[in-house]
């Protein structure tokens, strides 16, 4: 198991609780979506994975150790890759390279290898022409992009995405059904898009008053709710109504 | 910050960030305490050396200079005036004294000397490689990383406060002197350090989930080169020979 939650609750200061008792068990691989209305914890639930906000009560269990103090997830942060909502927040270096390799260095990886295995990611994602761009002059679906590579070139095992195509183009929503279509590693992706995470993941769980209250297989979940806004986007339809 | 100096390729853009903020500290050390008008001239030629050496744009130059000199002017008004001290010459009724003139002259030559050696120095580097720089000079990472990521988000913060104004204008806003347009300042203002704040916590979050443990690392190597030593030496030199013309009793005095 690689993330396990177990009963997880959290309130923010004076105000209600967002997650009341949550539990959610994540195998290594495994796509799985969770969906649901604003404000319902979904972006919390990942800072909690991450060890970003305490929990006021449950247990974290990563790669199948209890994870609780700074120290304790600091050890398995740069295992699991997240990838913010704001892109903005996220690439903080000046140049696109130096963000890709921010990680590495990190990571106690030599400049030298750093830079070669940030160009590399950056090959891969075609993004290698941006490799000497200004961060804060890329446009929102570039910076969203750049924002992947630097989670991705960390090598993670798994993948936590938060909303990652709100406010994006279908060009660029389709690189990234593309991008994470193609990636061994397992993810997780909150997001209020039935129609991108039926592209993407196996399994959706609903998000709803602080609980995860049902899942399902994404193309089922798919198939009670559906338009063809972007009838050029390869999609399946439930088996049972064909 | 618009880094217009940084992009070149001049010797001295590609002189090791480290001794270009040292020689530049060492060197304003030294002219900010020096009196003598001997050692000051020759800070101002050494100065002027390092920016022939930098090969930038005059006219960009010329600009900063008009700048810092807007306020030197200030002292020329001020100092001979007030400075007590032998008159010099009279202008109509007030007499213009001796010590405020030449107090005057130094803080110009000083003030010009400093910018000029900053910019041919440290403005020919990148703030990214100048905050490496720093990191590897072991100052305090507290400051490296105020510099690198003030530089980073001002652009953010500004582009913020564009977005705030502008939503306010579409709503029919124009600013006037009363308490509605203070008001509305105020709450701008607030709502800026407010989502600055918010960002810096999210930034630092999203640092954290990449490894980030309170240190910067740069994809600059930094090696000293034979060349950068020759330069260390020259500067080195340099500096030491304004000190000494200072502080040596001899014939420059």
């Amino acid at each position: 198991m690689v993330i396990e939650l177990e009963d997880i609750c959290f309130a923010y200061p004076r105000r209600e609780p967002v997650l009341k008792g949550v539990s959610f068990r994540l195998q290594p691989r495994e796509k799985i979506g969770l969906i649901g209305p604003n404000g319902s914890g979904k972006s919390t639930l990942l800072h909690i994975i991450m060890g970003l906000l305490q929990p006021s009560s449950g247990t974290v269990r990563l790669f199948g150790r209890q994870a609780r103090t700074e120290k304790e997830f600091r050890e398995v942060r740069t295992r699991i890759g997240l990838l913010f909502q704001n892109a903005d927040d996220q690439l903080f270096s000046p140049t696109v390279l130096e963000d890709v390799a921010f990680g590495l260095l990190n990571m106690g990886i030599k400049p030298s290898q750093a830079k070669r295995d940030a160009i590399k990611t950056l090959e891969e994602l075609h993004l290698e022409r941006m490799a000497d761009r200004v961060t804060h002059h890329l446009s929102g679906g570039e910076k969203k992009l750049v924002a992947l590579a630097t989670v991705l070139v960390m090598k993670p095992e798994i993948l936590l995405l938060d909303e990652p195509t709100t406010g994006l183009d279908e060009a660029t929503d389709q690189r990234i059904i593309e991008i994470l279509n193609g990636i061994e590693a397992g993810y997780v992706i909150v997001s209020h898009e039935y129609d991108f995470l039926a592209l993407t993941t196996r399994t959706v769980y609903s998000f709803r008053d602080g609980k995860i209250i049902n899942n399902g297989d994404s193309s089922l979940l798919h198939s009670h709710y559906h338009s063809h806004p972007a009838g050029i986007v390869h999609h399946s339809h439930a088996q049972s109504l064909k | 910050m618009r880094e217009e100096f940084a992009i070149g390729d001049s010797s001295l853009h590609r002189l090791d960030p480290r001794l270009k903020i040292v020689a530049a500290s060492a060197l304003s050390i030294v002219v900010a305490v020096s009196t003598r008008f001997s050692a000051l001239g020759v800070a101002v030629g050494l100065a002027l050396i390092l920016l022939a050496f930098a090969r930038l744009p005059c006219g960009a130059i010329a600009r900063h200079l008009v700048m810092v000199n807007g306020f030197v002017i200030l002292f020329w008004i001020i100092l001979p005036v007030s400075v007590p001290g032998t008159p010099w010459m009279h202008i109509g009724p007030i007499p213009l004294m001796r010590e405020g003139l030449e107090l005057a002259a130094r803080l110009t030559i000083k003030s010009n000397a400093i910018v000029l050696a900053f910019i041919a120095l440290v403005s020919t580097s990148s703030v990214v490689s100048l905050g490496g720089g720093m990191n590897r000079l072991r100052l305090p990472d507290k400051l490296v990383h105020l510099l690198l990521l003030t530089y980073r988000y001002l652009f953010v913060i500004q582009e913020e406060y564009e977005r705030l104004k502008r939503a306010a204008v579409v709503r029919g806003f124009v600013p006037k002197t009363n308490l509605h347009t203070y008001r509305t300042y105020a709450f701008l203002v607030a709502i800026l350090f407010i989502r600055a704040a918010a960002r810096a916590n999210r930034v630092q979050q999203a640092m954290l989930c990449r490894g980030f443990q309170g240190r910067f690392y740069s994809l600059q190597e930094y090696a000293f080169t034979p060349k950068d030593w020759m330069w260390a030496a020259g500067l080195g030199l340099a500096v030491a020979i304004i000190g000494i013309i200072e502080w040596m009793p001899g014939p420059w005095s």
